[in-house]
């Protein structure tokens, strides 16, 4: 009994396991490997030819104009994400040291943002910082300024602000969460040994909430770099964004694989920041244990 | 925690609150300005009116894309239960290690900048022949909002422990009476939660829905064609109404997870 037992047992795991592999198959892996097929294809006129050619990419690293919009990117992207994982870290602190019986309504406020449309969210920062816009006119009124400042709106400034504004909680709830759970004992021995607030926040805390840090960093990196949204509502016409060109090789442009061949770069910068990171936390989280 | 902490630092406490401050003045600058008269956006309201309200509600293409956007959500939601409870219920069958390597697939698309994701769908429905319309883009959400769905469930299934089911099961039930007897009940919040949220991320989609849509517009694909174009105070009026829909739902769906997960 026993025996036939676990052998039922082990059958419907495999059957699990096979279940979820063929879902993973066919929902990602199939579409995301068209990319990469599509990529070494050859546009002729006005169709795709099968092919196996890597102009596709050397194009993109040639060409002074794709090169700069993946340097943009990479800008934006970096920037977003250093502000966000410092604000973020300090709110996550507040929140997890000191928020007491605010702690539940305030963790409520950041999460709701998050849910809401980014469209929509990126949108109102261009009412905001128009030249005639909301924040122009109201230090115009308060005698604050004499003339509106120019350069608020259509530039990398606009496209980060409003990125740090849509993914700071990316960074704020992660980090919460793992400072939340750290024992609060540990801070309090550090101190007691005699180790100063901040070599116990560098030494204790910090690589304790430091995967979490990462994970969330990580996640701001990778949405940041991809948006196309905030470049197109919020940037200049020399701030463009990786994601705007390769939407449109997919319109106007009609060269689909040299769009994939933009987006198969996106993908191995994306999957090469997540396991780089997550190599770095782990190792971090083991100096700290 | 029961004992009460010290008090905050003061240049932290003033950070904490600017922080808030950013995040929320921008939301009420939308809602604001949504019943101002003027057809321009700036400080000071001088008259406040519904007009853009009422452009709103006789606008029939709005209508029309509220329509398709609620057909679309509602859809997925019912696509990503379908599929992704049963998900959750494999995943957790299989030991600890594989299904966290597991887990850690279903995550890419919330990873991958969604344009990808629509992208490679595109590029496979047309090879496949298959032509664009809601249905492509109720495929393409349901892919990238499963794992939502998947995750909330399987990390209730965790806390859940087997023992119920095994006692179930050992007391003779046949399995789909130990599913929706015994399971079934005990994970319903966490599937109702991440239904709301699942359902509001999808209202306001736009990077897939972008590439697989056909000759229908979802609510936020008509909001970025108006945006285009320039902006009014009536983007103000339907953005108002639509931040306001998603906070809604997305409280309602918070305290149905934290309720279930307190359990």
């Amino acid at each position: 009994m026993p025996v036939r037992r676990w052998m039922r047992n082990d059958g419907i795991k495999w059957l699990c396991a096979a279940g979820v592999l063929i879902y993973l198959a066919s929902i990602l892996l199939m579409p995301y490997s068209q990319i990469a097929i599509y990529s070494v294809w050859e546009k002729e006129m006005y169709a795709f030819r099968p092919a196996f050619v890597l102009d596709n990419y050397a194009r993109a690293f040639s060409n002074e104009l794709y090169r700069r919009v993946i340097l943009n990117s990479a800008i934006v992207a970096t920037s977003v994400t250093l502000v966000t994982a410092i604000l973020g870290y300090a709110l996550a602190w507040y929140l997890a040291m000191y928020a007491n019986r605010w702690r539940i309504l305030l963790l409520f406020l950041l999460i709701v943002p998050l849910w809401t449309s980014f469209l929509l969210r990126a949108y109102t920062w261009k009412i905001i910082l128009g030249r005639n816009g909301i924040l122009n006119s109201f230090m115009m009124d308060v005698g604050l300024i004499g003339e509106p400042l120019p350069h608020l709106l259509y530039s990398k400034f606009s496209i980060s602000l409003a990125l740090i504004y849509i993914f700071l909680p990316f960074v704020a709830l992660p980090v919460y969460a793992a400072l939340e759970k750290m024992p609060r004992g540990y801070l309090e021995a550090s101190a007691d040994l005699g180790a100063s607030a901040s070599a116990t926040f560098r030494h204790v805390a910090l690589p304790l909430s430091m995967p979490a840090l990462t994970a969330g960093a990580t996640i701001v990196f990778c949405l940041s770099f991809g948006d196309f949204i905030t470049p197109v509502l919020l940037g200049g016409t020399g701030d463009l964004m990786i994601s705007n060109v390769i939407i449109s090789q997919f319109g106007a442009a009609f060269d689909w694989p040299f769009g994939s061949a933009l987006a198969i770069l996106v993908l191995l910068v994306v999957l090469g920041l997540v396991a780089l990171l997550r190599a770095l936390g782990q190792w971090s989280a083991r100096g700290a244990a | 925690m029961s004992h009460s902490n010290p008090a905050a630092p003061g240049w932290l406490r003033l950070l904490s609150l600017a922080i808030f401050a950013f995040l929320y003045l921008p939301l009420i600058v939308l809602v604001l300005f949504s019943f101002q008269d003027s057809r321009v956006l700036s400080w000071p309201i001088e008259h406040w009116s519904f007009r853009w309200y009422e452009a709103l509600f006789s606008n029939r293409q709005i209508g029309q894309a509220v329509v398709n956007s609620l057909v679309v959500a509602s859809s997925c939601v019912l696509v990503t239960i379908l599929v992704g409870v049963p998900l959750a219920l494999a995943l957790r069958r299989l030991p600890r290690r594989v299904a966290a390597l597991f887990e850690r697939t279903f995550l890419l698309p919330l990873i991958i900048p969604q344009i990808i994701t629509g992208l490679a769908l595109l590029i496979l429905l047309n090879r496949a022949g298959i032509s664009l319309s809601l249905l492509t883009v109720i495929l393409g959400q349901a892919i990238v909002w499963m794992p939502i769905m998947v995750t909330v469930v399987y990390a209730r299934l965790l806390r859940l422990g087997p023992e119920l089911a095994q006692a179930s099961t050992d007391l003779g039930a046949p399995p789909l009476a130990t599913f929706f007897l015994v399971t079934l009940p005990n994970i319903r919040g966490s599937v109702i939660g991440a239904a709301l949220l699942v359902f509001t991320l999808s209202f306001d989609e736009l990077p897939v829905t972008f590439f697989l849509t056909g000759g229908d517009n979802t609510l936020p694909m008509h909001i970025w064609s108006m945006l285009r174009i320039g902006i009014t105070p009536e983007i103000n009026a339907v953005a108002t109404l639509t931040v306001m829909v998603s906070i809604g739902l997305v409280l309602a769906g918070v305290m149905t997870l934290a309720r279930t997960f307190r359990r």
